[in-house]
């Protein structure tokens, strides 16, 4: 479920050249066509999809290399109490 | 009589430049997305004070791209932390804009040697762009004696 919510906002938000849903897991989204800017767009919509907020200490291009990176991430943060 | 040759300093410090273009319609789509949790989470303060008026999503653009530019001059490593407001690209009072590091950022320029970062900005039919140079720590004159005369 979390991976199909996170390839879901790249299809929205992170201007891949392809769908999101014919990259593996592991496949480099930068690789794929995701801008730094395009990143922030896809951070901000995982936080709604989600509902976390990415701290700064998460910030960085490894965080958002892949799906498997995203995915990871989020259950760091969903796994912490509000 | 022959042309000496000239050769550059061996100490003569290496200037790193790195440079980003961002199409303003990007970032304007992202204002229209995101709104306020975009522009608070990219743009500092002071940056969102010094770019309002009719071109203020121009403006945005460029600083976006400045702080492209800068992470690229920083060489930065994909583990490294370093939020957009830890990049600050502020305009001083002659008009030109200059790079105000902190946090992690900060240090890193720290531990490569670099001084200070210098960014020129423009933007145009859509585009912003931007190049950002390193200017490298100078060291003493007295410790370059060795090419002196040559």
């Amino acid at each position: 479920m979390t991976d199909d919510t996170i390839r879901r906002v790249l299809d929205a938000h992170g201007k891949l050249r392809v769908p999101a849903s014919g990259l593996d897991a592991d496949a480099d989204l930068y690789a794929a066509g995701m801008s730094s800017h395009a990143s922030v767009n896809v951070m901000l919509a995982l936080e709604d999809a989600f509902e976390v907020e990415f701290p700064d200490e998460l910030l960085t291009k490894q965080t958002f290399c892949t799906i498997a990176a995203i995915s990871a991430a989020i259950g760091t943060l969903a796994a912490v109490p509000a | 009589m022959p042309t000496p040759a000239v050769h550059a300093p061996r100490h003569a410090p290496r200037v790193r430049l790195g440079c980003d273009v961002h199409p303003v319609a990007e970032l304007a789509e992202s204002v229209d997305l995101f709104g306020e949790r975009y522009l608070a989470r990219v743009f500092t303060p002071l940056e969102r004070e010094q770019c309002e008026g009719p071109a203020q999503l121009d403006r945005l653009a460029g600083r976006f791209a400045a702080k492209e530019a800068v992470v690229k001059v920083l060489e930065l490593p994909p583990t490294a932390a370093v939020p957009w407001h830890d990049i600050e690209v502020r305009t001083g009072r002659n008009g030109v804009p200059f790079v105000v590091l902190a946090g992690q950022a900060a240090q890193l320029a720290l531990a490569q040697g670099i001084e200070r970062i210098d960014v020129s900005l423009s933007h145009d039919a859509g585009i912003a762009m931007a190049v950002a140079a390193a200017m490298p720590v100078v060291e003493p004159a007295g410790g370059a004696t060795e090419d002196e005369g040559a």
